[in-house]
């Protein structure tokens, strides 16, 4: 990752974070632009959760991943703390790995 | 920083409806929002460096970038093999959801309006040394509070009514994010250096379960709920085909499965979230973010 993109991200990511205090009082944001925004957000992660979980490159990752994080997902769908969240996902990877499956 | 790390136990804690003891409950909430922050650092720092990615990649970005979830995006896309372009594309997406925060929260980010300040200043009697000050430092200060927008410190200033409070929340709340988040990267770049296969720990496996805590929160509608769904099928069917970086882009397509069809006659009158939303302005979005149902 070169460092251009980093910082052409920084800069995109900044100017978000500036266009509201700086017009605050002459620019209001459309509450649909609003909603809009954080659906966007939210497919974004589950899109890149389930491609970061089953796939590897163009390929399937093996069963060991998917069934950590399938087990994780399932905790926090629960509103299991987030600490514990993230050792169930290694955990239940690592012993499966230990155990022979990929 | 990211949709966060509003899980469960966190999001609970930082529940509006402790009232009494307001203070030290706000210092207790960013606490433990910083430690969970931290955890999320750590796995960001060590898992760059586990993909082979140069050590100052994480560093730079958690200092210039600070957008936990845009981070995570952008180095899962090059990790996949994704381009540069790709990666900055999928985490300057992520990061549009820090525009309505803006506005949000834009009362605190600067300095104190001249309104409050002209007040005070004609209670006191002096009038020109205080308007002389904040009018120079201003622009500093509001540049330096811009970079602390984040899920986490919008969500804590919004839960404030009193003005006074709702900077002391986002200030607090911002300025300790960035310190835990940047030192947290740091101590998972030298972690992720020491162990050689990371993959033997299954920490693979914590990327996706971080992104998935993060916008569990924001699934509470079934519209939001369909698009994520429709698009994750998206992003894995492309995967063999499209360049890495792209299925992921491509998932955006769902939003239109859940945005077409009734979004403003059922669903508004049926969630009182949405029903709210109807009304409010960027507040809600953010509600949903930090977890409240």
């Amino acid at each position: 990752m070169p460092l251009l993109a980093i910082v052409v991200l920084a800069a995109i990511t900044y100017s978000f974070r500036l266009v509201g205090p700086l017009s605050r009082d002459r620019v209001t944001l459309a509450p649909a632009a609003t909603v809009l925004f954080a659906d966007a957000a939210a497919v974004l992660l589950i899109a890149l959760a389930a491609t970061s979980a089953l796939m590897n490159g163009h390929d399937f990752a093996g069963w060991a991943r998917p069934a950590g994080v399938l087990v994780a997902g399932l905790l926090a769908a629960r509103r299991v703390p987030f600490p514990v969240v993230v050792l169930a996902a290694a955990c239940v990877t690592a012993l499966l790995r230990l155990g022979g499956v990929a | 920083m990211s949709p966060l790390w509003r899980t469960a136990g966190l999001a609970r804690a930082a529940e509006p409806g402790s009232t009494s003891r307001r203070g030290s409950t706000l210092v207790r909430d960013v606490a433990l929002v910083c430690l969970a922050d931290g955890l999320v650092g750590v796995s960001f720092g060590a898992t760059t460096v586990a993909g082979h990615l140069h050590w100052w990649v994480p560093v730079a970005m958690s200092l210039l970038v600070f957008a936990g979830g845009s981070q995570f995006a952008a180095v899962g896309v090059v990790l996949a093999g994704g381009s540069p372009v790709a990666a900055v594309a999928a985490g300057a997406v992520l990061n549009t959801r820090l525009l309505p925060y803006g506005f949000a929260v834009a009362d605190v980010v600067g300095p104190p309006e001249r309104a409050d300040l002209d007040a005070g200043a004609q209670a006191s009697g002096a009038e020109v040394q205080v308007r002389a000050r904040p009018v120079r430092s201003g622009w500093l200060i509001r540049a330096l509070g811009a970079q602390v927008i984040t899920d986490e410190s919008t969500a804590f200033a919004l839960r404030q009514t009193d003005p006074a409070r709702r900077r002391a929340a986002f200030w607090g709340c911002g300025l300790a994010l960035f310190v835990v988040w940047n030192v947290s990267v740091l101590l998972g770049v030298l972690a992720g250096s020491l162990v050689r296969n990371t993959n033997a720990f299954g920490l693979d496996a914590t990327f996706p379960a971080v992104l998935i805590a993060l916008a569990l929160p924001a699934l509470a509608e079934r519209r939001t709920r369909v698009s994520a769904g429709t698009g994750a099928v998206i992003a894995v069917a492309l995967t063999p085909v499209l360049p890495a970086g792209l299925p992921v882009l491509a998932a955006l397509a769902g939003l239109v499965t859940g945005w077409r069809p009734r979004r403003r006659t059922t669903e508004r009158a049926a969630s009182p979230l949405a029903a709210r939303r109807a009304g409010n302005r960027a507040d809600s979005s953010i509600d949903s973010l930090t977890g409240e149902r």
